[in-house]
Parts: structure tokens; C-alpha cells; sequence
């Protein structure tokens, strides 16, 4: 082989998935921005010119503010709750002995190659008016008359806690296995209490991946669709199902496509600002 | 190494019941007798089951899915095999930005997709096409198939490679001899792995969903929007059962964990 075609072979290697990508992925993505500058009228549909009025009206209209708000919300709840009741979780799990670990470990996990819908339907079940949550709350006594929890957010808020908490065990799972037990043994050997033991020597060692964790939490409830549809209903909207209900229901695609990059555009922020964060945590740490 | 005490212990039980609980219920409702959701308290029954077969709607989204699922993960898997050799073993410009872009789908919601999709495929006039579906599909798990078959071809030896090259044989044969049997393992975990995630996806397929290309996914969907009857339980139930299968095949060819967490 010549040195010409060496050196344009990795680039041949590329070449089929990267033309998909460019033809499939990138001129869809150019066409729905430029989608989201037409403007829509209910008489002529989408009219072909260049204006900022999609955006504009998601930026002042207090309706989408409110869904935006809403949806980011509804993220910062879930990626706390997850945090909360995930971290825990995980080093219980890493404490279990060997054929037990395993075994739950693929029970938390599991789920995850579950299809959302799936999982959804089971909370819709369980969060009825004759569900089972409700007949163990009046039953136990701990509410006179059976809760409302579907069409409220605080039912999406758990189904999604339900649907995201594996990815943040994930996450904290693998920066746990760095962790060096006997650095937990020697601080309380040395007098600290276990609060202490915790709060300064094991939490800021899973500090990456608890950061990591939430990133992913955060950015997959802020789009998420399913679970808010299903169960927050027609009424609780959220930004996907904002989106979705521009396109199929109102056809005013415009607007449509504006909601959703703006979102792609929160998500993205996001990410690229946490990641920003857990480099500086990262040095502060270990250098 | 520390024990859990008896809080601990507790605490687990009661995360371990929150996990199960949505899908257990499933399982128990689809075996109900009865024509409403309720707990199949007077013996079980396989009505709803037997009822499926009636359903030509589920039956025909079931296979639709099976179909698209295993073509765009096949397509998937072959062209991440070549892309994973280039990134993996080659150093060149804009090594990192093709890298990225292709892993790209995994940082995009799913709505974004679906909307440019749609919208893409509304111009060329080619809505409700079964190939445009899959190439959507093969994009969206090209980032689950690109990461188990980079670490595959990262994590193996070429000391066979270098040897069958030495002796003169050929690249493609070296590929398809030595090579190909070497990552079969991240292989066979990237097909299934990307086999799931077609199968199960439902947020970008919904928006470019078209009667006759209407996956399982979101004909459920649908279907759950209007009414939640057990008819929908026991499809559930078989997309559980299935997924069990998986896991337990996932897990004997290369071990769930490397594939759910990622490292070993």
C-alpha cells in the first residue's frame, strides 16, 4: 500500500457511517433550525421566511415559561431525590458480599433494558384511585381517602425517580470500585465518627461520579417523554410533550422545532458546564 | 470492609421492592381473569395471553419492531466495526470531532431527533418509508454499538494479528480470521445491547411514526394513552420475559456489568 492511501485510510474505514451521519443525522438537524425561523399560520400552515417570533414567543409567552420552568423543575427534583436515595443505595451494595452484590445489582439494573413505557404502565397500575399504593395508605391508615397521585407531578416525579435512579448507581458505582476501602478504615482507626468518616473521606471521593450521575439524571428527565405524558397527562406538560403536541396536534411545526432546540440548547449547557465542574473538582481533589 | 447494619439492611429491601414493584405488578395483573386491571386473586388465568393472538394491531407492531430492531442493529454493528478500527488504531485530523459526532446521538434528546427526522423526511417526501425508519434507528444506537466494540478492539491483543500479517496473509484476511473472532464477544454484546435500545425506543419513532410503520413502542403507547386494560399487561409481560432472556444471554457472553456499567 502507498503512503497516500495509508494515510487516507482511516478515513475510508469512517466513511459509511460518517456519510449516514452527515446525509441522516447533520442536514435533518441544519433543516429543523432553519425550520425553526419560518413563521405558521393556521390558514396557509408553515410559511417560508426568516423570523425570530418562535423564539421570541417562547421567551415571553408566560404559558411556555411556564413549561420550561416546569420541566427544569421537575429535573432538579428528580436529580436530587435520585442523589438522595441512590448514594446510599450504592454503598450499601458495594458493602454486600459476593453472589448477593450480583444479584441485586442486576435486579436495580435490570430495568434499564425495560422499555419506559413498560415501566410507566406499572406506576399508572400502582398509583390508581383502587391501585395498591392507595388501598396500603388507607389501609395503614396513613390517609383517610385515597391519594391523587396520577396527573400530579409528583407522580411523574416518582416514576421518573424509578425510570433515572440506575444510571446515577451506575455512576457512582464505578468511581466506588476506585476507592481504596482502607482509607475509610484508617480515618475511623484515627477517632473520626462515621458522620465524619463520611462527609470527608468517602463522599467527596465518589464527588466525579455522583457529578457524572446527576448529569446524566438531569438531562434525560429534563426531555423526558413517556413518563411525563402518561402519567403527568395532557394537562401537566413538559417540554417534550410541548413539542410533540406542536407538531401533531397544532401542526405549527415552527414553534415546534424552536421548543425543542431550545432544549437541546438547555441540555447541551448543561452538560458542558457540569463537565466544566467536575474537572475543577477533580484537581481540587486529587492535586 | 464494612457490614450494613440493620437500617442499612432496611433501607435495601425497601429501594429493592421500590425497583421491582412497577414491573411485579405487571406480571401479576396480566394473569388476572377478569376484564379490568385487578390482582388475579381467584387463580390465575391466560386469557390475556391467549387474547394477543387476537390482536392482529400488537401482533403486526410486535414484528415490525423484531424486524427494524434486528436490521438496524446488524447495520449498526457493521459499520461501527470499521469506525471502531480507524479511531481505535489510527491517529489522524479530526480524529476527536468525528469521534464525538458519531457518539452525538447519545447527547441529543430524543424529541430533537424525532422532530429532525420528521421534518427531513416530510421534504424529501418520503414519510412513513420503512429504510428511512431504520437508518433514524441505526443513528440512535450507533453510540451503544461504537462503545462496547471500541472497547473491544481497544482491550485486544494484536500479537495474533501482527503474527498472521508476518506469515502473509492478507488485511482482510487477518480481518476476517483473526480480527473479527478476537472482539466477538464486545460484538455480540454491541448487536444486543443496540437490539434493545431499537426495540424499546419510543420518543424519536413516535414523531415519524406512520400507520404502517407504527413500532411496538408506540402502539402501546398509544394504546395506554386511551385506556390501561390487561391486555396491555401481558404484552408487557412478554417484553419482560424477553428482556430476562437478554440479560441472561448478555450476561454469559460478556457480563452485564461491562455492559451496563461500562468497565470491568
Amino acid at each position: 500500500m502507498t503512503r497516500a492511501s495509508e494515510k487516507y485510510f482511516p478515513y475510508g474505514l469512517l466513511s459509511p457511517a460518517l456519510l449516514l451521519f452527515i446525509g441522516l443525522l447533520f442536514i435533518p438537524l441544519v433543516l429543523t433550525v432553519i425550520l425553526s425561523f419560518y413563521s405558521f399560520n393556521s390558514m396557509s400552515g408553515i410559511i417560508p421566511t426568516f423570523t425570530t417570533h418562535n423564539y421570541k414567543a417562547i421567551f415571553t409567552d408566560p404559558y411556555y415559561i411556564g413549561i420550561f420552568g416546569r420541566t427544569g423543575g421537575m429535573a432538579l427534583l428528580v436529580t436530587l431525590l435520585c442523589l438522595l436515595f441512590g448514594i446510599p443505595e450504592t454503598i450499601i451494595l458495594s458493602r454486600m458480599k459476593s453472589p448477593w452484590r450480583g444479584l441485586c445489582l442486576v435486579l436495580i439494573l435490570g430495568p434499564l433494558l425495560v422499555s419506559v413505557v413498560v415501566r410507566t404502565l406499572g406506576w399508572s397500575i400502582l398509583m390508581g384511585r383502587e391501585g395498591l399504593i392507595n388501598d396500603f395508605l388507607v389501609f395503614t391508615g396513613l390517609a383517610d381517602s385515597p391519594v391523587r397521585m396520577l396527573y400530579t407531578m409528583t407522580g411523574v416525579v416518582i416514576a421518573l425517580v424509578h425510570v433515572l435512579i440506575p444510571f446515577m448507581i451506575i455512576s457512582i458505582w464505578a468511581s466506588l470500585r476506585k476507592l481504596d476501602p482502607w482509607v475509610e478504615n484508617a480515618a475511623q482507626s484515627l477517632g473520626g465518627s462515621s458522620f465524619v468518616v463520611y462527609r470527608r473521606i468517602v463522599i467527596p471521593q465518589l464527588l466525579p461520579g455522583i457529578l457524572s450521575g446527576s448529569i446524566i439524571v438531569f438531562a434525560l428527565s429534563a426531555s423526558a417523554f413517556a413518563t411525563p405524558a402518561l402519567i403527568g397527562g395532557r394537562r401537566l406538560k413538559v417540554v417534550a410533550t410541548a413539542a410533540y403536541d406542536e407538531f401533531l396536534s397544532s401542526l405549527n411545526w415552527p414553534l415546534g422545532a424552536a421548543i425543542a432546540l431550545l432544549l437541546l440548547i438547555a441540555n447541551l449547557a448543561v452538560i458542558m458546564g457540569a463537565n466544566k465542574l467536575i474537572e475543577r473538582k477533580y484537581k481540587h481533589i486529587f492535586h | 470492609m464494612k457490614k450494613n447494619g440493620i437500617g442499612a439492611q432496611l433501607y435495601h429491601c425497601a429501594f429493592l421492592i421500590f425497583i421491582m414493584a412497577p414491573l411485579l405488578i405487571i406480571v401479576a395483573v396480566a394473569f388476572t381473569s377478569k376484564g379490568y386491571i385487578s390482582l388475579p386473586t381467584d387463580g390465575l388465568s391466560l386469557r390475556w395471553f391467549i387474547a394477543l393472538k387476537d390482536t392482529p394491531e400488537i401482533r403486526t407492531a410486535f414484528f415490525l419492531s423484531l424486524k427494524l430492531a434486528a436490521i438496524s442493529s446488524t447495520i449498526a454493528v457493521g459499520l461501527a466495526v470499521p469506525a471502531a478500527v480507524a479511531l481505535a488504531r489510527h491517529r489522524f485530523p479530526g480524529r476527536d470531532i468525528v469521534s464525538g459526532f458519531l457518539m452525538s446521538p447519545m447527547m441529543i434528546p430524543n424529541v430533537v431527533l424525532g422532530i429532525a427526522f420528521l421534518r427531513f423526511f416530510n421534504i424529501i417526501g418520503l414519510t412513513g418509508s420503512f429504510t428511512l425508519l431504520c437508518c433514524a434507528h441505526i443513528i440512535f444506537i450507533m453510540p451503544y454499538a461504537m462503545r462496547l466494540i471500541l472497547a473491544a478492539t481497544i482491550g485486544m491483543d494484536r500479537d495474533a494479528e501482527n503474527a498472521a500479517r508476518s506469515l502473509g496473509a492478507s488485511r482482510l484476511t487477518t480481518f476476517r480470521r483473526i480480527f473479527l473472532p478476537l472482539i466477538l464477544s464486545g460484538l455480540a454484546g454491541g448487536w444486543i445491547l443496540s437490539f434493545i435500545q431499537s426495540f424499546d425506543e419510543l420518543t424519536m419513532t413516535i414523531f415519524v411514526a406512520t400507520p404502517g410503520t407504527s413500532t411496538l413502542p408506540v402502539v402501546m403507547y398509544n394504546h395506554i394513552a386511551q385506556t390501561i386494560d390487561p391486555l396491555i399487561t401481558s404484552v408487557s409481560t412478554v417484553l419482560i420475559a424477553m428482556t430476562l432472556i437478554f440479560m441472561v444471554v448478555l450476561d454469559r457472553i460478556i457480563g452485564l456489568d461491562t455492559v451496563l456499567i461500562g468497565k470491568n
